[in-house]
């Protein structure tokens, strides 16, 4: 029976779901960044070269919009993977809380590679 | 086997517990079960061997599975490993030198940025190919077989484009 009901609520999922296409949008842009980098290189790729194209500014700003846009996309997604298998909801609750403090422990280490 | 069977999709992914099955089952086309009957039955969860041995999932499910797959693969273990590598090549002369001549050179490492480059590729092309339905594009039948066709052949390729340059 088809039913045609009225969409209410906080809509926290319509949220997900946004800031789940958008941060993918960003992380794609920085992937054709990195291959446009490493496509118009002239020469071998040594460590000097490597630590100079990670202490530029724009590379920095942008690796961490990546960060922050693989923290929150991963967020998204690991939440729909846990509601959808992990059971009982206390086992969910406990990988919900590891997932986010795995998450915190990346975006600090990317920071702390980033800003060293 | 069954008629008029039709699934329900979500837009996170087919491997979700919940996928329902619609329309007639087996051995009620004769007589229409009651209400009550058909709450009970609905909705119907199929195990994991129901879903890869008994149904044949269209391939836009088997995207749609990977997707989720290729994606927890890249958050653990690769995220981690990959900041560890970045980590060690950018703190050092001797770790640059550590993780391009020693490190990555071992089969093993090698193997895994294999699989790392198939669940990449893989949740890349699946990802652009949901984004472009989003939109309202592909979303026919013929046009979304072919789409899900086209994104294992570009994973594919690329993961093979990968291996050839780590081996040869």
């Amino acid at each position: 029976m088809v039913v045609n009901r009225v969409v209410v609520g906080a809509h926290y999922g319509t949220g997900s779901w946004i800031a789940q296409r958008v941060t993918a949008l960003l992380m794609a842009l920085y992937t054709l960044l990195l291959l446009g980098v490493f496509l118009a290189r002239r020469g071998p790729m040594d460590y000097a070269a490597w630590k100079a194209l990670f202490a530029s500014g724009w590379m920095r700003v942008a690796t961490l919009i990546f960060a922050v846009s693989l923290a929150w996309h991963a967020w998204v997604g690991l939440r729909d993977i846990l509601m959808d298998y992990a059971r009982p909801d206390s086992l969910r609750f406990a990988l919900q809380v590891a997932s986010i403090v795995l998450i915190a422990v990346y975006l600090g280490w990317t920071v702390q590679i980033l800003w060293r | 086997m069954c008629e008029n069977v039709e699934f329900r999709f979500y837009s996170s992914g087919l491997l979700r517990r919940d996928a329902i099955i619609r329309g007639r089952e087996c051995g009620a086309r004769e007589k229409p079960m009651s209400s009550a009957a058909a709450k009970r039955r609905r909705p119907k969860y199929l195990s994991l061997s129901a879903l890869l041995f008994e149904i044949r999932l269209p391939p836009a499910a088997w995207v749609s599975g990977f997707h989720r797959i290729s994606g927890f693969l890249l958050f653990l273990p690769f995220t981690a490993w990959l900041l560890y590598l970045l980590d060690t090549s950018l703190a050092s002369e001797q770790g640059f030198a550590h993780v391009r001549s020693d490190y990555l050179e071992s089969p093993l490492a090698k193997l895994a940025l294999l699989v790392f480059a198939w669940a990449f590729a893989h949740h890349f092309c699946a990802g652009v190919r949901f984004l472009l339905i989003d939109m309202n594009k592909g979303v026919d039948l013929p046009q979304a077989r072919y789409s899900s066709y086209a994104v294992f052949a570009a994973s594919i390729l690329i993961t093979l484009f990968v291996g050839w340059r780590l081996w040869w």
